[in-house]
């Protein structure tokens, strides 16, 4: 399997704070890849300085065989990269509807596509007309997830997406994202829900203070209990 | 594609219109008809203010959208209301026997000529200023400060060293002239103009806004930068443009404020400046309804205010102000910021 992204002793300072220290992993095409660590290890910060958002001082992001370490964020954003910031980044004051259609770049909204983004969030068609400021946290959830899929896009970075939600709401949110993955979507997904990260993950990288301890596949840190407790701190067992 | 439900059984949440802040609007206007007495003074007062209100209004616009989108503070915005209002004169160079034409129809051309000139040239002067003045300070508030004031004094004073330091009076075209006189109350014809300038350039923006993408970006934009770009669109190439518009909106609100005063001097958009930022500051930063409404009711209130306790005109503003931010801390309409 090819690799669609690859950072290369990625280095990112926001002011005076060394935030990433040579980040080195690989997301492989058609495939969903784990994120993980403690808080403040530098998932977000790495999703950022892919997006461009935060500039890699050092080292090198290589999307699709192009270097985009120094590329602007609009740019890469249409070269293909979609991205669910842990805030979600909905926008409150536009309708559901305005936010979907800031997303779909191409100008309209594709009828059949967005058939099947209802089915898989419905509360987005009941909700479609009003202020996206006015849904819950998982309704926001899930348009922040929406927006990303409304056109597709080669790789998708999701930052947290079931951060604050309810158990219920996990475990749908959990079969969203089975379904995007039998799409062949290749998926960056950052997360501190343990159950989620096992049911989901191909494959695995591990952060620590802003370097990469660990990449492997999914399935074996999920059977080893002393890796998860010396990447983690904890099993995921006590997680779930 | 099949599908993975996601089952929600949430209650459709209720919409909110928000409708207190604009009905301030009429409620203040029919508040002040017992205080003035006269229906005829009440009337007069309330079609001059309003036509100030728009006035401030257009003026007001661009920048609130500046300060929304990039959270740029433009303290320089009174050039472009200078500049536009000294355009005037210059459309009025070739056009001069129009004014005095008793044709309706020629005057009414010589103040769009008037307003075309200003919006194309104060529309060039933003893409310049932008490029010059604002683009280098980016995300520093302390510098915008500075870097703008100190570019609308020198702005200031070209404007001494082309047209002269002396106030230069301004004439209105002859059919523009007078009142009309509906049973006792008299409403000046170039007030209603105004009003029907302002409400023409809001009924556009509101359009622009809402029904264009373009204005769906600004909207979204003025929410969240950092998303926008992060959809893909170029943010800074947007906010040029929105720059642009600010500074022609200026212009034309520069135009209708010297035909207004009938004077043009170097200091006039210094002067309105204070306004205006008191006027984006109720309206909550970065709202064009807020700034619509804010507008007006700093208008009514200055004109009430002026003609039942004048002693109080100078402050009523800043009063109004603090009123409504102890009653609404982010303004009227404050946009949802990330």
């Amino acid at each position: 399997m090819s690799d669609l992204l690859r950072l290369e002793g990625v280095h990112t300072h926001i002011a005076q704070y060394h935030i990433l220290h040579g980040v080195d992993f690989a997301v492989p095409k058609g495939q969903l890849t784990m994120l993980l660590g403690r808080n403040g290890a530098g998932k977000t910060t790495t999703l950022r300085t892919i997006m461009g958002l935060w500039q890699a001082s050092q080292g090198r992001v290589v999307f699709d065989g192009q270097d985009i370490t120094k590329t602007a964020t609009p740019e890469i954003a249409q070269s293909g990269i979609a991205y669910v910031p842990e805030n979600m980044g909905i926008f409150a004051d536009l309708t559901v509807r305005e936010n979907m259609l800031l997303a779909a770049r191409e100008g309209e909204i594709d009828m059949a596509r967005l058939k099947w983004i209802f089915g898989l969030f419905p509360a987005l068609e009941r909700f479609w007309l009003l202020a996206a400021g006015s849904l819950s946290g998982g309704q926001k959830q899930m348009l922040a997830i929406a927006r990303a899929i409304v056109e597709p896009r080669a790789l998708l970075l999701i930052d947290e997406p079931t951060k604050g939600l309810a158990p219920a709401i996990i475990m749908n949110m959990i079969q969203a994202f089975k379904e995007l993955k039998s799409t062949g979507a290749t998926i960056l997904l950052v997360e501190q829900n343990f159950l989620a990260a096992k049911l989901l993950g191909d494959n695995v990288a591990v952060m620590d203070d802003g370097r990469i301890v660990h990449t492997g596949a999914m399935a074996e840190l999920a059977e080893d209990k002393s890796l998860q407790q010396k990447l983690l701190g904890l099993s995921m067992d006590a997680h779930q | 594609m099949s599908t993975a439900a996601i089952s929600d059984t949430a209650a459709l949440p209720k919409v909110k219109l928000d409708l207190l802040p604009i009905l301030l609007v009429p409620g203040l206007m029919l508040l002040a008809l017992p205080f003035v007495g006269s229906f005829s003074t009440w009337v007069t007062l309330t079609v001059a203010a309003l036509a100030m209100g728009m006035m401030i209004f257009l003026m007001a616009s661009g920048l609130t959208l500046v300060f929304g989108l990039m959270d740029v503070l433009n303290f320089g915005h009174g050039v472009f209301i200078s500049f536009g209002a000294y355009m005037s004169l210059v459309a009025l160079g070739p056009l001069a026997g129009w004014v005095e034409s008793p044709n309706i129809w020629l005057n009414i051309g010589v103040l769009l000529a008037c307003i075309l000139v200003a919006m194309v040239v104060t529309g060039a002067l933003g893409w310049a200023f932008e490029r010059v003045v604002i683009r280098p300070v980016y995300g520093q508030h302390l510098k915008q400060i500075l870097i703008t004031m100190g570019g609308m004094i020198v702005a200031e004073q070209m404007i001494h060293v082309i047209w002269g330091a002396s106030p230069i009076p301004l004439r209105l075209p002859e059919g523009l002239r007078g009142a009309i006189v509906i049973g006792d109350a008299a409403m000046e014809k170039y007030r209603v103009i105004a009003v029907v300038v302002g409400l023409t350039v809001f009924g556009a923006m509101y359009l622009v806004l809402n029904r264009t993408k373009i204005g769906l970006l600004i909207r979204a934009g003025v929410e969240n930068a950092e998303m926008v770009e992060a959809l893909g669109y170029k943010i800074r190439r947007l906010f040029v443009g929105v720059f642009i518009a600010g500074s022609a909106l200026a212009g034309l609100g520069g135009v209708l404020w010297a035909f207004y005063r009938q004077t043009l001097t170097a200091g006039m958009g210094m002067e309105v400046n204070v306004l205006i930022f008191i006027v984006i500051i109720i309206g909550g930063l970065g709202s064009v309804g807020g700034c619509f409404t804010g507008a007006l009711l700093v208008a009514l209130v200055a004109n009430y205010t002026g003609f039942l306790a004048p002693k109080l005109a100078l402050g009523s503003s800043i009063l109004l102000m603090v009123l409504i931010l102890l009653w609404r801390p982010q303004g009227l309409y404050p946009v949802a910021k990330r």
